[in-house]
């Protein structure tokens, strides 16, 4: 009997990790502010595929994806590709002076607390969520690797098809 | 009077330590953190070793020396990446 508490917690804390962002489930929303001042979510961005990428100043395969991701920005965001990277740094000038380092052309959203990462459940630095024009997460990706990007791509050219 | 006084004294500086201790477990990082908050461990200073070249080279001298590879530590500098 004195266990209840506990064995709550528990079941509450396992359903909260089971709510994580996997393939087919509805992608946890999130309104975080950009560099400029404004306020990147979700919802606004439904009919259009989003890749949200999870980095920080500190992840060196963050640092080679991020000229990845603007090519595919450019290519593809007249189709309807929106990418949004989540920064995770704790301090706004690590993650300031990552971005003089390597610039990013596409939305850029700090979360210093981690809320986000947390409801996406990220297992690794960078983690990169496949969103598709429903909302949904149609693909996850763990880490940054050169021999992903032609599937990945491949992956963002379907969900574009989709309509 | 001072009898009371001193039981009154300690059973506060009692309240204090567990109070104290509370902190301090409190303070223990019982969970391990989330690989969004490993900004501080990845930092150089954190290493174990102050040169990775230094340490690649003085590994294989070992391993040559010793004919057995591995169980040095563990890959990557803990930054959760990949």
């Amino acid at each position: 009997m004195r266990f209840v508490p506990v064995l709550l917690v528990a079941a509450l804390a396992f359903a909260a990790t089971t709510q994580a962002a996997t393939p087919g489930a509805a992608a946890p929303a999130f309104a975080l502010p950009t560099a400029g001042g404004e306020t990147v979510s979700l919802a606004p961005l439904r009919g259009r595929v989003v890749y949200v990428d999870f980095w920080a100043s500190w992840c060196a395969p963050c640092r080679r994806s991020f000229p990845w991701m603007n090519a595919l920005q450019a290519r593809y965001g007249k189709d309807g590709l929106a990418i949004v990277g989540i920064n995770v740094d704790k301090r706004r000038e690590d993650a300031e002076r990552f971005l003089r380092d390597t610039p990013a052309s596409f939305t850029i959203a700090y979360d210093a607390n981690g809320a986000t990462p947390a409801a996406y459940d990220v297992k690794g630095m960078p983690s990169s969520y496949l969103i598709d024009r429903k909302g949904n997460v149609a693909a996850v990706e763990e880490g940054f690797h050169d021999e992903r990007r032609d599937d990945v791509e491949a992956q963002i050219r379907a969900l574009l098809a989709q309509r | 009077m001072s009898k009371r006084r001193s039981a009154r004294c300690s059973r506060s500086a009692r309240g204090l330590a567990a109070a104290c201790a509370a902190v301090a477990l409190a303070g223990c990082a019982l969970a391990p953190p989330k690989p969004w908050e490993k900004g501080d461990l990845a930092r150089a200073s954190m290493r174990f070793d102050t040169d990775p070249l230094q340490t690649k080279l003085t590994q294989h001298i070992y391993q040559s020396k010793e004919g057995a590879a591995g169980g040095d530590t563990v890959g990557g500098g803990g930054c959760g990446c990949n």
